[in-house]
């Protein structure tokens, strides 16, 4: 890093090929680990109302890549919304949201 | 005089320059070493010559027609006789020449690696990663070949001799590279070459690293200055290029006068001794040039070089007017939210006022005072903003002439809001803003019980302070940074202010069981406080009143506060007997009466502090700062009236107490050799997960550890709770029990990175004991106290754990420092909105609840979910679990 290097892409070892792996073994679901916290994709309609409560655009949002695991799981596309709910120490649970990218 | 257009700066390529390109930006060659003429002007063609820009107030530049101040400078330049090395690329050189053939200047790498290093080199530059690595090895190959490949002229070795001298090994004989061989060498080099190495031939050309043209400084940065004898006084670098130009002379007229070879050599040598220091005046192997004073010259490298450099003195360094610095002491009769400041520094710091036709007698009064006078004016400034300075002899006068609208500089005085500071600020409560309080001599004073947030001492510690110069920035600061606004920490929720050492001491003295106190003395008790009623006594004896030293700290409460928690000094009994805990640990507040419970760092220490913690949450800070300046002054006078000292003979333990010790420490060391026994018959049953070693180390160190802990028990008795030492241990006013163990008891196993001290000869730490000693002793165990002194072993053992302790919180402070400040620069943007979102200053949500909780933690029960516990607590006044 010292060189001032630009980040690289982030590569997801461990998920590469996973599809091809889990074919014919039953599947699971990433949501179901106890550390994955939960990630809902919302509709137009829920994303708008997000967007309005906060009074952003999109692109103000915090992101999430599509190649994202979670996202591949959940069928997230570019351009949508997901909202993540973790479970927090001190607010019993607190409410997320990341938009998709490329 | 041509004016400069703002431009947008759309690249910065580094490179070396030409010697034509000096010759471009020069306004003049340089030929003479003489600055001014008899008559005081500079001389055409000097070190002073007006074209290279003015100093002299009058004169105009002769390149530009700015006066001086308004021309920037230009640079001459010095045509050099005979070329020298330039020190800063004196490696290069070395690496260009070892890795070059001598004869055809050819890279000694055949022509696919060149391709192959080049293509390398083209990708790194792509991605924008260095390309050290390449080219040193580019460099190492290089130097392998002992024949060219391409011309085939043998290689010869070369040796570098301090700076910038460069020799070949002939067989048994050396010679000499002079300067103009390499550049010979040097230019040869083909483009092609270049580029392998890593250089830019069209911006770096590797013979432009031996200079042949000396660029002259322009006379704005080497300004000379005229003494009061009417003396001129010369820069440093020109007393430098007065050298260069001299020798540089010499040279040219020894060379055309045809002087023998060894003359010419040694003039070449001075040449380029002068032409080094000029750039760098701290070459390792090379004199530093001195003055005549001795005083080294500071040439262009140390002007730019390290703290005082320009980069971190100048350009990154940051220096305040309305600012002051001295060391710090201890005051604490001043308030915790005061500042004591020395007379000569109020004098000297002043804060505007705009005379108004309400302040105008008050602003005459300051102007009669005068600047000698305390709170008087030093300035005056006019309705047309012309600066006068009031003096002794006009201040009379100036009193009558001030108008409506004029400005006055008025000195500090009490009251005055300022700001405080000691460094590393490395949390908000590093800066907050104090009460003025003028005093008599020459430190800076504060109460002791706000050292922890400013982490001070009076060791000779030094802090700043910052005069505020506008009322919207005393208004802020008194509403934002104000201590009694600090009081609690954002960073766990409690109170960082507090009473500290005899604060606590004398509060434990005063509150533990049922001391009592006459009527004189509850009333010296609250002298220093603002109480100014005295309750019911508690009882009366003989016929005499007497109040309780818990009433005393009731008077200091706010009435109505209720409370209940478990002191520090509580042992969690079974179950609690509440008010009736024969520790009197259990401390209840009804209605602002102190009703049972010691009063010690539990409930008005810093970091902890319950009641200063409460009393803010429910009265406010201001109601908190009176309580903690009412506690630490009852406190002092809590210690003052019971008296407190400690001393060596405090540690003194009676002959039966030693005895038991040494007895305990005896049977420890005979279960040590019982373990190390049953070791070395191989019967040690090993623990789970653990060697059979592991596990003898770990059972000799427990041993050992409740060895020592319980030497601290027995010392502990004997000493009894009137022990000065078990005092400020038990009440965390100061020290441990573990201190008073090692004390007292017994200093314990010495320890390096948690384990026993191993390191030293082989098989043993040292000669005094036998090789694969594996008892107490030989790994660093001290049986001795410190009262009883150490052994030369046992002091030796001590020095080792010493240092590691030493060792690791220099290490520590460092990497701390380096990650406070990378988070700093993370997150120092960041702001919660008032929607209770975090963004950055593009408006980019970084949370959407502060925290995820949304909570304030300054204004959390230390930082845990507790505010309806306390609620029921002080409607109940019971402890709630
Ligand atoms: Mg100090
Ligand atoms: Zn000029
Ligand atoms: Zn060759
Ligand atoms: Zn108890």
């Amino acid at each position: 890093m010292v060189g001032g290097s630009n980040p690289s892409e982030p590569v997801f070892y461990i998920f590469k090929g996973m599809n091809k792996v889990m074919k014919g073994t039953k599947s699971f679901s990433l949501l179901d680990h106890n550390i994955v916290p939960h990630h809902l994709l919302l509709s137009e309609n829920e994303a708008s109302q997000v967007l309005k409560k906060y009074n952003i655009d999109k692109e103000q949002l915090p992101k999430i890549k599509v190649k994202e695991p979670v996202i591949l799981e959940i069928g997230g596309q570019v351009g949508d919304i997901v909202k993540i709910i973790r479970t927090s120490k001190t607010a019993g649970e607190a409410e997320f949201y990341r938009l998709v990218i490329e | 005089m041509f004016k400069t257009v703002p431009k947008r700066i759309k690249e910065i390529r580094f490179g070396l320059i030409s010697p034509k390109e000096y010759r471009k930006m020069s306004v003049t060659r340089v030929i003479t070493a003489d600055t001014y003429d008899d008559d005081g002007f500079p001389i055409e063609m000097g070190l002073m010559d007006p074209r290279m820009g003015v100093i002299d107030p009058g004169l105009r530049c002769k390149t530009c027609g700015g006066r001086a101040g308004e021309c920037p400078g230009h640079f001459g330049h010095v045509e050099l006789i005979a070329p020298v090395i330039h020190v800063g690329f004196a490696k290069l050189i070395r690496k260009i020449l070892r890795a070059t053939c001598r004869e055809c200047s050819a890279l000694l790498l055949d022509s696919n690696q060149k391709k192959k290093y080049l293509e390398q080199i083209r990708t790194m530059r792509k991605m924008g990663q260095p390309i050290e690595d390449i080219t040193n090895e580019v460099f190492k190959e290089a130097r392998k070949p002992k024949i060219c490949m391409y011309c085939g002229a043998g290689q010869l070795d070369i040796k570098v001799e301090k700076p910038s001298t460069y020799v070949e090994k002939m067989g048994d004989h050396d010679h000499k590279l002079m300067p103009s061989d390499i550049r010979v060498r040097l230019e040869k080099i083909s483009n092609e070459d270049i580029e392998v190495i890593g250089m830019d031939p069209n911006n770096a050309r590797p013979e432009w690293v031996i200079l042949t043209v000396l660029p002259v400084p322009p006379v704005t940065m080497r300004p000379s200055i005229t003494l009061e004898s009417g003396q001129r006084s010369e820069d440093d670098l020109t007393h430098k290029l007065v050298d260069i130009i001299r020798i540089n002379q010499r040279f040219q007229e020894n060379r055309e006068a045809g002087a023998p070879q060894l003359i010419i050599e040694d003039l070449w040598e001075l040449l380029q001794y002068h032409v080094t220091t000029f750039m760098d005046n701290a070459v390792s192997g090379v004199p530093p040039a001195r003055h005549r004073s001795g005083r080294p010259l500071k040439t262009l490298s140390q002007r730019l070089k390290g703290k005082e450099g320009r980069f971190r003195g100048s350009l990154s360094g940051k220096r305040v007017n309305f600012s002051a610095r001295t060391v710090i002491s201890p005051d604490p009769n001043l308030s915790v939210s005061e500042v004591g400041v020395p007379l000569s520094i109020a004098m000297e710091m002043t804060i505007p006022v705009y005379v108004t036709k309400r302040n105008i007698e008050q602003v005459r009064e300051y102007i009669r005072r005068g600047p000698d006078n305390h709170p008087g004016a030093n300035y005056i400034e006019r309705s047309d903003r012309r600066r006068i300075k009031v003096t002794d002899s006009n201040c009379e006068e100036m009193a009558e002439t001030v108008e409506l609208g004029w400005k006055i500089d008025r000195q500090l005085k009490n009251g005055d809001i300022v700001l405080f500071n000691r460094q590393p600020s490395l949390h908000r409560m590093s800066i907050m803003a104090h009460n003025v309080k003028v005093l008599p001599h020459k430190t800076f004073r504060l109460n002791p019980a706000v050292c922890p947030p400013y982490n001070a001492d009076f060791d000779g510690d030094e802090m700043n302070m910052h005069v505020l110069q506008t009322e919207e920035a005393r208004a802020e600061a008194m509403m934002l940074i104000h201590v009694q606004e600090n009081i609690l920490s954002p960073r766990f929720g409690g109170p960082i202010i507090g009473g500290i050492h005899d604060h606590i001491s004398g509060m434990y003295l005063l509150t533990r069981g049922d001391s009592r106190l006459s009527k004189s003395e509850i009333l010296d008790m609250l002298s220093k406080t603002k109480i100014e009623e005295l309750s019911e006594p508690a009882g009366e004896v003989d016929g005499k009143p007497y109040w309780t030293g818990k009433q005393a700290v009731s008077h200091i409460l706010p009435s109505g506060l209720n409370m209940a928690y478990k002191a520090g000094i509580c042992e969690d009994c079974d179950t609690c007997k509440e008010e009736n805990c024969e520790l009197d640990a259990y401390v209840l507040v009804k209605d602002g009466q102190l009703l049972s419970g010691t009063i010690e760092e539990k409930a008005v220490g810093a970091f902890k502090g319950l009641i200063v913690d409460k009393i803010i949450k429910d009265y406010g800070s201001a109601r908190g700062l009176q309580f903690i300046n009412d506690a630490t002054m009852l406190g002092i006078k809590g210690i003052m009236h019971y008296g407190f000292s400690f001393g060596i003979s405090d540690e003194d333990i009676p002959n039966e107490a030693s005895i038991q010790i040494s007895e305990l420490l005896g049977e420890a060391e005979d279960r040590v050799m019982n373990l190390i026994l049953v070791y070395n018959e191989g019967n040690l049953e090993p623990l789970p997960g653990r060697t059979v070693d592991e596990t003898l180390e770990l059972k000799i160190m427990q041993e050992l550890g409740k060895a020592r802990d319980s030497t601290g028990n027995i010392a502990g008795k004997y000493l009894g709770l009137e022990n000065a030492a078990v005092v400020m241990a038990v009440s965390g006013a100061r020290g441990s029990m573990l201190n008073l163990t090692q004390m007292a008891g017994c200093v314990g196993q010495q320890a390096v990175r948690g384990e026993r001290i191993k390191r030293g000869y082989e098989g043993r730490t040292l000669s005094n004991f036998h090789t694969g000693d594996l008892g107490a002793a030989a790994h660093g165990f001290v049986k001795n106290s410190y009262k009883s002194g150490l052994s030369p072993t046992e002091y030796f053992f001590h020095a080792i754990g010493g240092r590691e302790g030493l060792v690791d919180t220099a290490v520590r402070t460092s990497q701390s420092g380096y990650l406070q400040r990378r988070l700093v620069n993370a997150l120092q943007d960041l702001e919660v909105q008032y929607d209770g979102t975090v963004r950055d200053t593009r408006g980019m949500v970084v949370q959407f609840r502060y925290g995820e909780d949304g909570i304030d933690p300054m204004k959390s029960e230390f930082s845990k979910p507790q505010a309806i516990k306390w609620i029921i607590e002080s409607v109940t006044s019971k402890e709630v679990e």
